[in-house]
């Protein structure tokens, strides 16, 4: 996600590198580095003006900071104004007070507004709530036979009436059918349209008349370039939408939409898809501040633990927790659940995109093949109970049996012992001296200790619930 | 001159075509260009007037539109490179001069106008591409249609048997076309899929098939793998094949296009690309830069929803198309 800007802009910090401190002349040659890497990046033309003129006034305004080198301190400041200019703070969908929750999704063709009907409608489940899925586009072919079976597959009712009734009537109706059976939340999938094309926008404007959606989400495919703040705009003009959600952030995305759609419509983004598969962990929340850090190269550790959090018993989290701060290392057994755990957090290279500093790994540019998690497994299944615990028993001889067991070759055993090694050892660096650092400079420690702290007691009021 | 590059009246690429068809198709698609009044493009008309003089103020001004048309930074620069340097050995000096530059430039990126073309290699086949929501199944409806029009066999195998409902999809449209339809079943293997269609086709002694393909990012390598097990199959099954490879690009995607023909075109080497939804306000400026970067020739764009808004790519109408002004109607150098 956002790789050719963060890469660019942290080609253009390094180069600040060793310089005694900010001048004008190299303000001047950074900014255009980053203006560039904007414009590539696709976003909005206007934006990108504002902020290489923002960035400026701030870096030349001399604000001291103290011991902070020049390419520290632009960083700090790119960093600052692009949490600003995605909107501060993460903002939810709102839940109606009373009567059922209507959610109306709208945007361009192939968008992707079928699928992320289906994940929200998973999500609401997962909160407890009892959704209902509206098809309301009559135009597509077969899209009310795709909703069905998204329908199914998340188990959320589908409801429909062909393609013959109006839009506007199968949303209406489907708030009373919602009523009468008990539905908390109702999510009306729109047929994709044209923001230039008067009648079908009219349709949802009479939507938006007839049943009075809680929230209006402007579905965009964030892959969109110059476009993106028109198609926002002339959505927003006509239906006043409450946020936006970016889709196929997955597909080597810019960020250009992310970046400049809210800044020109003032509207939030509220979540991010990734992934084609109808999953939970396929539509996350939007953080601005953890996006910017994820720009800038810096991960965004905090998603990482959430995602961690949802999949981890309790248990298991501590008997991680006791083991990494008794400094005794992992043993395969760990790596067992992690491999199983980690299949459940979502796609791995969506997950590598979060680790923090991913970029100064020794091994660059790996991507995560999820074979490798497979034959890994095999690989721990045929070892003993012992062997597990203790890797250090495995000799010669029981690589051999091992490999005869899973079907690998003794090199794949002895990849996988050094790759838990060199785990061990990341966890102690990280432990020891990362985090300080990470903490100092997106000031994300004191929330991981918070956090740290609060989980038990979090756990508890949830199950309570 | 202009004459013999505009061929793109429709199904026929018959040059004899008369002026009205040609004319509004060209009015559509310059009405789909440039939807607003202050489209960019249209700016750029209202830069290059009489008395303003080339200067490097201008010049950005022309960059800064360029980029703001989804051309994408090099191509922008690359292109406004040759522009100054033609300047420098023309003489010129002012800026209604620079317009005429300007199309040639980007008309010299374009290159020249590859129009899809069924040959005789029963059955053609043409394996359709592209990431999810790019149009691919749309598009392969009206090129099935636009074949039988013009006395054509189609089969089009259902080859995207992942996403939910595409096979009804594919199926609804192939019945509006009149083409047949070769299924696989949801979650069937794409690739045995397609080599069944192939065997089909030759039995029923088909024109065409079409083949379709389940969207997929181009970030996700498994997946392009697939896609490349999918070409070696078709090209086992039956000589040549796949005789087309096609790419379909939202107008409306931006620098990551290139991307997307780049990894693409190392899966299964394209032949040609379609890009769709040119109807709203993209500026599709990504055209250019498809054709500037990867070489893979821009064959059919999408304009409209109806079955016939499936267009041949002429180079130059588009280049028009950008350039011209909503209310001048028909620009001056069509009017030959």
């Amino acid at each position: 996600m956002f790789e050719s800007l963060s890469d660019r802009l942290q080609s253009t910090f390094k180069r600040l590198k060793g310089q005694g401190k900010l001048t004008e002349n190299n303000i001047s040659d950074t900014l255009r580095e980053v203006r560039r890497a904007f414009l590539e990046a696709d976003v909005n033309y206007k934006v990108t003006r504002e902020f290489i003129e923002r960035i400026k006034v701030r870096a030349l305004g001399q604000e001291v900071l103290g011991s902070l080198t020049p390419e520290l301190q632009i960083a700090r400041i790119i960093g600052e104004e692009l949490t600003q200019l995605m909107g501060e703070k993460a903002e939810k969908i709102r839940i109606a007070p009373s009567g059922p929750t209507v959610v109306m999704l709208a945007g361009l063709q192939g968008a992707g507004k079928t699928t992320v009907a289906a994940k929200l409608a998973l999500r609401f489940r997962k909160e407890g709530r009892k959704p209902l899925l509206v098809a309301a586009d009559v135009y597509r072919p077969a899209a009310i036979k795709q909703l069905q079976i998204l329908g199914e597959q998340t188990e959320t009712p589908v409801f429909s009436m062909g393609t013959e009734v109006s839009p506007v009537d199968i949303a209406a109706a489907s708030v009373k059918e919602a009523l009468a059976h008990g539905h908390n939340c109702v999510i009306i999938d729109t047929a994709g349209r044209l923001h230039v094309d008067e009648t079908l926008m009219d349709e949802l404007r009479q939507i938006k008349e007839r049943v009075e959606p809680t929230e209006i989400l402007l579905i965009v495919d964030a892959m969109t370039g110059q476009d993106a703040v028109n198609v926002a705009e002339n959505f927003n003009t006509d239906l006043e939408i409450d946020g936006v959600i970016l889709t196929k952030m997955d597909g080597d995305a810019r960020g250009g939409a992310a970046l400049s759609i809210r800044h020109v419509t003032q509207k939030p983004i509220k979540f991010i898809s990734v992934g084609e598969k109808i999953e939970a962990a396929a539509l996350e929340e939007f953080h601005p501040e953890r996006m910017s850090s994820r720009i800038l190269g810096e991960g965004d550790f905090q998603t990482l633990l959430e995602k961690a959090e949802d999949v981890f018993s309790e248990d298991q989290a501590k008997e991680l927790e006791r083991k990494l701060t008794e400094n005794k290392g992992l043993d395969f057994d760990d790596f067992l659940t992690q491999l199983e755990q980690l299949k459940n957090m979502g796609p791995l290279d969506q997950l590598m995109d979060l680790m923090p500093f991913k970029n100064q790994l020794p091994v660059q540019n790996l991507t995560p093949d999820e074979s490798h998690l497979r034959t890994a497994k095999a690989i721990i299944h045929s070892m003993t109970l012992e062997e597990r615990k203790n890797p250090r028993l495995l000799d010669r001889s029981r690589k051999l049996r091992i490999s005869k067991g899973s079907g690998t070759t003794v090199n794949q055993i002895n990849m996988l012992v050094s790759q838990l090694q060199m785990m061990n050892r990341m966890l102690n660096q990280q432990a020891a001296m990362a985090m300080p650092q990470m903490g100092r400079k997106v000031g994300s420690l004191p929330g991981l200790k918070r956090k740290a702290s609060r989980k038990p007691r979090r756990r508890k009021r949830r199950k309570s619930r | 001159m202009l004459r013999n590059l505009f061929k793109g009246g429709g199904k026929s690429h018959d040059e004899s075509e008369g002026v009205d068809e040609r004319r509004s198709w060209f009015d559509r698609l310059k009405s789909g260009l440039t939807k607003t009044r202050d489209q960019f493009l249209s700016q750029l008309s209202g830069l290059l007037r009489v008395g303003r003089r080339i200067d490097e103020d201008l010049m950005e001004e022309i960059e800064e539109i360029l980029i703001q048309s989804d051309v994408g930074v090099d191509t922008t620069l690359t292109l406004m490179d040759n522009v100054r340097e033609r300047v420098k050995s023309e003489g010129l000096s002012d800026s209604s001069e620079l317009a005429s530059v300007l199309k040639s430039e980007i008309l010299n990126l374009l290159g020249v106008d590859v129009p899809l073309q069924i040959k005789d290699e029963k059955p053609y086949t043409i394996l359709v591409l592209g990431v999810n929501g790019a149009g691919k199944t749309t598009t392969i409806g009206k090129l099935a249609s636009r074949f039988i029009a013009d006395g054509h066999r189609v089969l089009v195998a259902a080859g995207d048997t992942f996403r939910a409902a595409a096979e009804d999809q594919l199926s609804i449209w192939c019945e509006r076309a009149g083409a047949e339809l070769i299924r696989g079943g949801e979650n069937a293997e794409p690739a045995s899929v397609v080599f069944d269609a192939i065997h089909a086709a030759k039995h029923r002694d088909a024109d065409v098939l079409i083949v379709d393909t389940a969207g997929r990012l181009h970030t996700k390598k498994p997946l392009m793998d697939e896609l490349s097990k999918i070409g070696r199959v078709m090209g086992r099954a039956h000589t040549g094949a796949p005789h087309e490879v096609l790419l379909v690009v939202d107008g409306t995607v931006g620098q990551n296009a290139l991307m997307q023909a780049k990894i693409f075109n190392e899966a299964v080497p394209i032949t040609g690309v379609v890009v769709t939804k040119l109807d709203g306000t993209a500026k599709g400026g990504i055209v250019i830069a498809v054709n500037a970067e990867i070489g893979a020739p821009v064959k059919l764009i999408g304009i409209g929803e109806k079955l016939d808004d499936l267009r041949d790519f002429a180079g130059a109408d588009f280049v028009e198309a950008l350039f011209a002004e909503e209310t001048a109607g028909t620009p001056e150098s069509l009017q030959v």
